[in-house]
C-alpha cells in the first residue's frame, strides 16, 4: 500500500484533504499568534502547493532570499519532520512585536533568536495540533532549531527528504496579517509509512 | 560578451569560457565544478542525494553524486574535453540544523561529500579545493577560464577557491 504511494500519483481527495489540514491548522496557528502578540492577527486562506525543487525558491523570492527557518523533527503515530520558514523582515516584525520595541541592528541578538524559535514552536505545534485532532494520531514535536540563511540552503533540507520519493516538494502558503503582511510556508515531510497512516486515518485508504 | 549559466537543485550545466556557471544557495546539496584547463569547458553539478543505488525511485540521473558526476563528464567530454585533464572543485554539504530527520539523512551533506569524492575519484578526476561542511549556505560561481571557483555565504567574506 504504502510502495504505491508517491506525490504525484496523490488524489485530488488526499489533495483537498490536505488544504483542509492547512486551512484548520493555520487558523489553529493564527489564533496562537494574535494570543503572542497581543493583537489581532488575520490570516488569508492557506494555499497548498506541490511544486518542482526549483519552482519553490521562486516562491519565496529567489534561492538567495535570507530567511528565518526553523525545523523540527515529529515523533508519535506520524513520524517526519516539520519546517516553516518566512523572510528575515518577516521575522524581525514578529519578534520586535513580541518585545514590545524595535529591534537594534540588522541582524537577531541571543534574545531575539530565542524569541523567534518560541513563535516558530508555537506556530508549528499549533499547526501539528490540527493534523493530531482530525486524524486522532499522536504527534509529539521534538524542540526546534532556527537558522537564519539563504532560502535555497535551508529548502535543501526538506527537498532531500522528499527527493528519496521524488522530484517534487509539498507546502503550505500563508500568509498572516497583523498592520503588515507575512508570508510564511509550512513544508511538512512525513516519512513514507505516515502518508498511509494519515491517509487511513482520515478514512481515504 | 560573457553569460552567467545558473544551475538549479538537482541540475547540472557545461559551459565554455569566457562563460561561467553558478548555483545558489547550497545547502547539504554539493556543487562539483569540472573544467579541462586546455579546452577551457566546464561544468557545475548540483547533487542532492549520495547514492542513486540507494533509492528505489532514481531515474533523475542528476539528483545523485554518482550519477549526475558521470553525466557532467559525459557532457563535457560530448563539448570536446578530455577525461584525463580533467580537474574538479567541490563545495557544499553543510549540515543546516544541528539535528536532521532520520538516521540516514542526519549526516547527508557529509555523505553527498563523501560520495561526490569516490565518484570522482573513481574517475581519476583529481580535486583541486574543496569548501565543504559546517552549517551555512553557500552560492558558488564557476570560470572554466581560470578554474576560479568563487564561494559566498550570507555574513561572509568571499572566497575564492
Amino acid at each position: 500500500m504504502a510502495d504505491d504511494l508517491s506525490l504525484e500519483s496523490m488524489s485530488t481527495q488526499y489533495y483537498d484533504v490536505l488544504k483542509e489540514i492547512g486551512n484548520i491548522g493555520a487558523g489553529n496557528a493564527t489564533t496562537a499568534l494574535a494570543q503572542m502578540l497581543q493583537c489581532k492577527v488575520d490570516m488569508k486562506v492557506p494555499q497548498v502547493k506541490l511544486l518542482d525543487f526549483n519552482e519553490v525558491g521562486m516562491l519565496m523570492g529567489g534561492e538567495e532570499q535570507i530567511m528565518a527557518g526553523i525545523y523540527l523533527c515529529v515523533e508519535g503515530d506520524i513520524t517526519g519532520s516539520i519546517m516553516f520558514l518566512l523572510k528575515k523582515d518577516a521575522a524581525k516584525h514578529l519578534v520586535s512585536k513580541l518585545m514590545g520595541m524595535e529591534l537594534p541592528g540588522e541582524e537577531l541578538d541571543e534574545i531575539g533568536t530565542s524569541a523567534l524559535k518560541e513563535i516558530g514552536n508555537i506556530i508549528t505545534g499549533a499547526y501539528l495540533n490540527s493534523l493530531s485532532t482530525l486524524t486522532n494520531l499522536k504527534i509529539f514535536p521534538s524542540v526546534p532549531d532556527l537558522t537564519i540563511d539563504m532560502a535555497g540552503a535551508i529548502l535543501s533540507v526538506p527537498a532531500i527528504e522528499f527527493g528519496t520519493l521524488g522530484d517534487k516538494i509539498l507546502l503550505i502558503q500563508t500568509q498572516f496579517t497583523d498592520d503588515c503582511e507575512l508570508d510564511g510556508f509550512f513544508i511538512l515531510v512525513p516519512d513514507l509509512e505516515s502518508y498511509g497512516k494519515i491517509l487511513g486515518a482520515l478514512g481515504i485508504m | 560578451m560573457s553569460e552567467c549559466i545558473k544551475v538549479g537543485m538537482a541540475d547540472l550545466k557545461v559551459c565554455i569560457s569566457p562563460d561561467s556557471v553558478t548555483t545558489l544557495g547550497l545547502g547539504s546539496c554539493v556543487g562539483i565544478a569540472i573544467r579541462d584547463p586546455v579546452t577551457k569547458i566546464g561544468g557545475l553539478a548540483h547533487v542532492m542525494l549520495p547514492d542513486s543505488g540507494a533509492i528505489r525511485n532514481n531515474t533523475n540521473v542528476y539528483k545523485f553524486a554518482d550519477t549526475g558526476i558521470v553525466e557532467l563528464v559525459n557532457q563535457m567530454e560530448k563539448a570536446g574535453a578530455k577525461k584525463s585533464r580533467m580537474v574538479a572543485k567541490i563545495a557544499g554539504g553543510a549540515q543546516m540544523f544541528s539535528f536532521q530527520n532520520k538516521t540516514d539523512l542526519v549526516r547527508v551533506g557529509d555523505r553527498n561529500v563523501e560520495a561526490s569524492k569516490k565518484k570522482l575519484k573513481e574517475l581519476g578526476i583529481p580535486i583541486l579545493a574543496e569548501d565543504t561542511g559546517l552549517n551555512f549556505g553557500r552560492t558558488v560561481i564557476f570560470y572554466p577560464e581560470t578554474g576560479d571557483y568563487v564561494i559566498r555565504a550570507v555574513g561572509k567574506e568571499e572566497r575564492v577557491i
